[in-house]
């Protein structure tokens, strides 16, 4: 894998230099602008996201929260027509540099979705899979345990690994769809609006899972419940869309403020987060 | 049993009754839907019936010699359809074991994004076309055109291979090979139109999680979305099995119609289906006896490949919850 070696570092622009050395910041969007064909979605986001934390994105729908989260492990590559300016800067290495091979990227930043998306295979396999395409060389059986472990979803699992993934409850393959990722030892779990689909018991597991998760990752969660922002994540960045040109008629997303989550919930700095915030509209 | 409706209510929603007539209707029409559906029933039963009916003197004489003897002489009365059941099989297979790599890579190019759309929907909707194509016209283009087309590499394989039976006679024109051919031509496209649809069945969001892993486009491909179309493909596979064993015009133009048995797939041979197409004319006697029987033995051949298809399909199918 040749992410972060030092050939690659010579890429960053000069005005990154800093980013280099601080050493606390894993992902660092630099201006990053996306469209979708000619469709501005997102524009000009700067943001550092620290090492081991979890940061969460907020915002009304459709202010680009996905179209961000997917630009991290160049996800929106799948997407014909999405196109990205600016950087995405991984332990110091442009990821949309030309020689950046973007499955190597998605093997160091993995991905939990909106909809648990088990693969139609066992419980067993759904993890087995991904390590394997990782090339892993280990115990796959203990691998296997442990990710389910972690993801807090072991008890239910273990007598029924030959089964299928889909024999689970909704909030239990989702607890799969995270053990798949911990397995792979990304070094950042992306996670768009994980708990969107599920009861509120679900929920909570998911929550304490993502609160053991802390130590070993670097977490970016995607939510519409500010509750959830407020009691998971460490810092907080919240989104929202403006109206572009007069004859546009369509909207563009755009970071309104990005800070550590206490200081954002008590006191935000601008009167929209506020209003967001206190539920004034979104 | 009657509802008691009071007047205040039906003065303002007049149906809260349904008229008579309109329950008839409905009983009507369920009665005639039932009948339609036995009508195909009886159709079908009583084809088979018919056919084994008709082919009672035959299969009384000859039995199951009739399968392994490849005799056609209707001065001495001896039948057998070896020939005929080995042409079929074998053409139908070689066509599918050809067309199926070609039909799904088809498919997999088409729905994946490896090429700008607009191509992938003219490379679609020229497969569609193909299907469109009369069996015919095909027929015809495989004798004045694809057949001298293909021989003189026919021929470079004889003389290299000529020691193996399979390539062991001369190409001199029609015979089996083209016949497989022209076949590929026709069942490419019930493959290739079912194998898209199934692969754009899957879920997107199991693509995603796949990439999201790391998986690299071909593992994608191949160990998620192909497993996860495989019922598709396979019924649709075995529904150009079918097509294959049935096709008559095109193969009995092309195929030689020779009863003669060779292993040699230069070699003139014979279908099923061609042989009752060339034969049916002059038969008379035991002969339409013998042409009956080859007939139910192609009518089981299909229903089995039919059977098996929607076994597979259900036994295949994967359950997204
Ligand atoms: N695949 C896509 N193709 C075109 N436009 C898209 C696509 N996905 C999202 N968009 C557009 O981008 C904007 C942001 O969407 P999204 O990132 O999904 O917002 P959020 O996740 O915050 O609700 C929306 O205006 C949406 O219509
Ligand atoms: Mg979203």
């Amino acid at each position: 894998m040749n992410i972060g070696n030092n050939k690659m570092i010579n890429k960053i622009s000069p005005k990154n230099k800093k980013l280099q050395n601080d050493s606390s910041i894993s992902v660092s969007l630099d201006n990053v602008s996306i469209k979708y064909g000619n469709t501005v979605a997102v524009k000009n986001i700067f943001c550092d996201i620290k090492k081991n934390q979890v940061t969460s994105f907020i915002g009304p729908s459709g202010c680009g929260k996905s179209t961000v989260i997917r630009a991290i492990n160049r996800m929106n590559d799948l997407i014909e027509g999405c196109k990205l300016s600016g950087s995405v800067i991984f332990e110091g290495t442009d990821i949309y540099a030309d020689d950046i091979d973007p499955v190597e990227v998605r093997r160091r930043i993995g991905m939990v979705f909106q909809q648990p998306n088990p693969f139609p295979k066992s419980i067993y396999e759904n993890i087995a899979f991904g390590a394997r395409v990782n090339g892993f060389r280990g115990d796959m059986d203990q691998l296997v345990e442990e990710s389910l472990t972690k993801a807090a979803v072991w008890d239910e699992c273990k007598d029924k690994l030959n089964e299928s993934g889909y024999s689970l409850s909704g909030g239990q393959q989702q607890r799969l769809c995270i053990a798949r990722t911990i397995a792979i030892e990304p070094d950042v779990i992306l996670m768009d609006e994980p708990c969107s689909a599920l009861d509120p018991l679900s929920t909570l597991k998911i929550e304490e899972t993502i609160h053991e998760l802390k130590k070993n990752f670097t977490i970016i969660i995607v939510t519409h419940n500010m509750q959830q922002a407020n009691r998971v994540s460490d810092f907080t960045a919240f989104f929202n869309t403006e109206k572009k040109g007069k004859d546009l008629g369509g909207k563009v997303g755009f970071l309104v403020e990005f800070s550590k989550t206490k200081s954002m919930f008590n006191s935000p700095k601008q009167k929209s987060t506020q209003d967001y915030i206190s539920g004034k509209f979104g | 049993m009657l509802l008691r409706v009071d007047k205040a209510t039906t003065s303002k929603f007049s149906l809260r009754k349904r008229p008579t007539s309109e329950k008839l209707v409905d009983i009507g029409f369920k009665n005639i839907v039932v009948a339609m559906a036995s009508m195909v029933a009886v159709v079908l039963f009583s084809i088979f019936a018919v056919v084994y009916y008709e082919s009672t003197e035959s299969i009384s004489r000859y039995g199951l010699r009739f399968l392994f003897s490849s005799a056609w002489d209707p001065v001495t009365d001896e039948y057998g359809a070896f020939t005929a059941i080995y042409g079929t099989l074998f053409t139908s297979i070689a066509s599918l074991l050809i067309a199926i790599p070609l039909g799904v890579g088809t498919a997999i190019f088409i729905t994946e994004n490896i090429i700008p759309e607009y191509i992938r929907n003219i490379i679609g909707i020229m497969v569609e076309l193909l299907a469109a194509i009369p069996s015919v016209v095909l027929g015809l283009w495989a004798v004045f055109i694809m057949e001298p087309f293909i021989r003189p590499f026919l021929n470079i394989i004889y003389e290299l291979f000529g020691f193996i039976p399979f390539f062991g006679t001369e190409p001199i024109g029609a015979g089996m090979m083209p016949a497989i051919l022209i076949l590929v031509v026709m069942i490419l496209p019930i493959i290739t139109s079912i194998s898209k649809d199934s692969l754009n069945q899957v879920p997107s969001n199991l693509r995603q999680a796949a990439y999201g892993i790391g998986a690299t486009r071909w593992t994608t491909i191949f160990k998620v979305i192909i497993p996860a179309a495989i019922s598709g493909i396979t019924g649709g596979v075995l529904l150009a099995l079918g097509r294959a064993m049935g096709e008559t015009m095109a193969v009995t133009m092309i195929i030689g119609n020779s009863n003669n048995f060779s292993w040699s797939i230069f070699a003139p041979s014979y279908t099923i289906s061609s042989m009752l197409a060339n034969q049916f004319g002059e038969a008379d006697g035991s002969q339409v006896s013998s042409l009956m029987y080859a007939a139910f033995i192609l009518m089981i051949l299909t229903l089995m490949v039919n059977v098996f298809a929607q076994w597979i399909v259900k036994k295949l199918s994967l359950k997204y919850q």
